[in-house]
């Protein structure tokens, strides 16, 4: 009797699981265990001939993928050489990704590393100088209304319209992707429990607080069921609570199958919701993986921390051991923490606190991108 | 290329849904500003003035001050309004991430302040009739045309909106332009007073000249074939500045 307790937000995206599958099942034979069960979970299992239907469809979308090149089947953004200029800068550096079908994908960088621009090019609203981006696998300079209104975007900008309340930002929404007004207030109201916003239905922009604003946007990204959301900094000024929960509704439409892209300045939201990522600087990008690859590929499993003394300076040079400078904190990257805390304990002590810590991607991402301050 | 769907609607609706959720103060003015006018200039200045051409002082004033609220309601809309939208709101921003163009977006801003204008004609129409200043039914027309006059300024304004660094510069615009239109183009005292100079000038260059000119006929239900050189004057203008704000447009929001 599971069933009986789906609510309108579980059939909303039962619904969009399967708009989504087609594709899926083209880009992939054999789906991982995981998206498997998260679709069971997330709602109906269509009856059969519904299935048999979207088998059909399939077919039809498999036929003229066949001409394209293997690696790029199931990869929902492709870009080579991507080069955008501005009149005094290059601020993306001919870049080359791919983000596949159902993952989640990050860009982390300082500010001025060329994430924003990037995002702004997957959207079709900057053009791109040179290189090749495709899109769902359409150009982005011949097919952007096609790729607009499959796209679901979370400017950094809060971009409400302050005219009107949480709903009606949505219906007005809804009517540029030339959406039906009956469907789109359905939408609109299963949207806005999705993002916890019922209580703020009719309720106007400014008097909404900033957590809020940010649920509404992604509730308004939502809006034309897209096949790929883009989030530029989804979380930025907010409080823990409001992060949580922004994270916790990120999930869930991952769960469901949803391509998400995202940049953030904060490595523990990368961190916990990224499949993969790419750290950027200057334009160009430094290095692309799994989270936990790239914390043991660049920084080993842990850190020893120790307060910068002399006789730690002196006996660290003597082991020859590497070190990495924090302001007053010396930094030891290493896959042997207890042996070298040890060392560290004997030769300070009493003198400078030293601390053992998992390695974690700030450690990378500091490593990579340097200290200094870009702003 | 200009590339304009029927997506436009979807720009126009917005602002008509803004529009109407204030609508008591939007439908102010035009009740309240052809009273003030009419009762101060027409009737009070008005008695000292026997007849302008043959025609009483508030029956002549009366298409100039439809011709005025058109092109203000139509100006301001597309110029602090728009900015207010483009700069401050990041609204325009908002719709181009969706399968709207920005050349949809603008022609629908224009769309929409062309409508302002004629809305105000709308409304003061009766005002006017009441008055008993205003010949029926041709002044019936008074309402379509408003849309072409309307048209026309929001284009103006729309450039303007397109080139200008801050709100604050459009200040030059409205005092520069618009001011000396309101009181130089045949509104309040005929045009064959000026100078010849300035009279070519004004017929050349001052666009309100030649919508003053066409209300006035159509009020008077008098027309003549000076009206036809005005409709193809402000038909060519319209155009002309409709894609020239929609590329001047695209010159600042595409980077």
């Amino acid at each position: 009797m599971v069933s009986l307790q789906l609510t309108k937000v579980d059939s909303l995206r039962a619904k969009r699981i399967w708009a989504l599958c087609p594709g899926r099942l083209k880009s992939r034979p054999n789906p991982p265990e995981k998206k498997a069960c998260s679709r069971l979970r997330g709602g109906r299992v269509p009856p059969l001939p519904e299935r048999k239907e979207q088998a059909k469809r399939c077919c039809i979308l498999t036929t003229p993928q066949t001409h394209q090149e293997e690696e790029t089947i199931g990869d929902v953004i492709v870009a080579r050489d991507l080069l955008k200029q501005f009149e005094d800068l290059v601020a993306v550096d001919r870049i080359t990704f791919q983000v596949r079908e159902g993952e989640v994908f990050g860009f982390l960088g300082p500010n001025g590393a060329g994430k924003t621009t990037t995002m702004k090019m997957i959207q079709c609203i900057s053009p791109k100088t040179g290189g090749t981006l495709e899109v769902l696998g359409m150009d982005v300079e011949t097919h952007q209304r096609e790729i607009k209104s499959r796209l679901g975007v979370v400017p950094q900008e809060t971009n409400l319209d302050p005219d009107f309340s949480a709903y009606r930002n949505l219906l007005v929404y809804s009517r540029y992707f030339g959406i039906p007004q009956r469907e789109a207030e359905k939408r609109a109201e299963e949207l806005l429990a999705f993002m916890q916003l019922e209580e703020k239905r009719d309720v106007l922009i400014d008097k909404l607080s900033g957590g809020m604003k940010r649920r509404l946007i992604i509730a308004r990204a939502l809006i034309n069921e897209p096949e790929l959301l883009i989030l530029d900094e989804p979380t930025i000024g907010l409080d823990p609570q409001a992060r949580h929960l922004i994270w916790e509704k990120l999930r869930s439409l991952q769960a469901e199958g949803n391509t998400l892209v995202l940049t953030t300045h904060y490595l523990d939201e990368a961190e916990r919701l990224c499949d993969r990522l790419v750290i950027m600087d200057h334009g160009k990008i430094l290095v692309e993986g799994a989270p936990a690859d790239l914390i043991r590929e660049h920084a080993g499993n842990d850190v020893v921390e120790v307060e910068r003394t002399e006789k730690v300076v002196t006996r660290l040079d003597e082991l020859g051991v590497n070190y990495d400078l924090a302001g007053d904190v010396l930094q030891i990257f290493t896959d042997r923490p207890n042996d070298v805390a040890r060392e560290l304990l004997e030769v300070c002590r009493h003198e400078a606190a030293v601390t053992v810590r998992p390695a974690t991607l700030e450690d990378v991402f500091l490593r990579l991108t340097g200290r200094s301050l870009r702003e | 290329m200009i590339d304009i769907t029927a997506r436009v609607q979807s720009v126009w609706r917005r602002n008509w849904d803004a529009f109407l959720r204030t609508y008591r103060v939007n439908f102010i003015p035009p009740f309240i500003e052809p009273v003030l006018y009419l009762l101060a200039l027409g009737f009070g200045l008005g008695t000292y003035i026997e007849a302008v051409d043959g025609i009483p002082y508030p029956v002549f004033i009366a298409p100039a001050l439809v011709s005025i609220s058109v092109m203000y309601s139509a100006f301001f809309e597309c110029t602090y309004s728009s900015f207010v939208r483009m700069y401050y709101q990041k609204t325009f921003d908002a719709i181009i991430a969706t399968p709207v163009s920005i050349d949809e977006v603008i022609a629908g801003e224009m769309l929409w302040g062309a409508t302002r204008g004629m809305i105000y004609a709308t409304l003061m129409l009766p005002v006017l009739l009441l008055f008993g200043v205003v010949a029926m039914p041709s002044s019936l027309l008074l309402i379509p045309f408003a849309y072409l006059a309307g048209l026309l300024f929001a284009g103006i304004a729309m450039c303007f909106t397109a080139i200008t660094p801050s709100i604050d510069a459009l200040n030059y615009p409205s005092f520069l332009f618009i001011t000396p239109m309101f009181l130089f183009s045949g509104t309040f005292f005929p045009l064959d007073l000026l100078p010849q100079p300035i009279q070519y000038f004004a017929l050349a260059a001052l666009p309100l000249t030649h919508v003053v000119g066409i209300n006035r006929a159509i009020t008077l239900s008098a027309f003549t074939s000076v009206n036809l050189f005005s409709l193809a004057w402000i038909a060519v203008a319209t155009v002309f500045f409709f894609v020239l704000a929609i590329r001047l447009m695209r010159r600042r929001l595409i980077v």
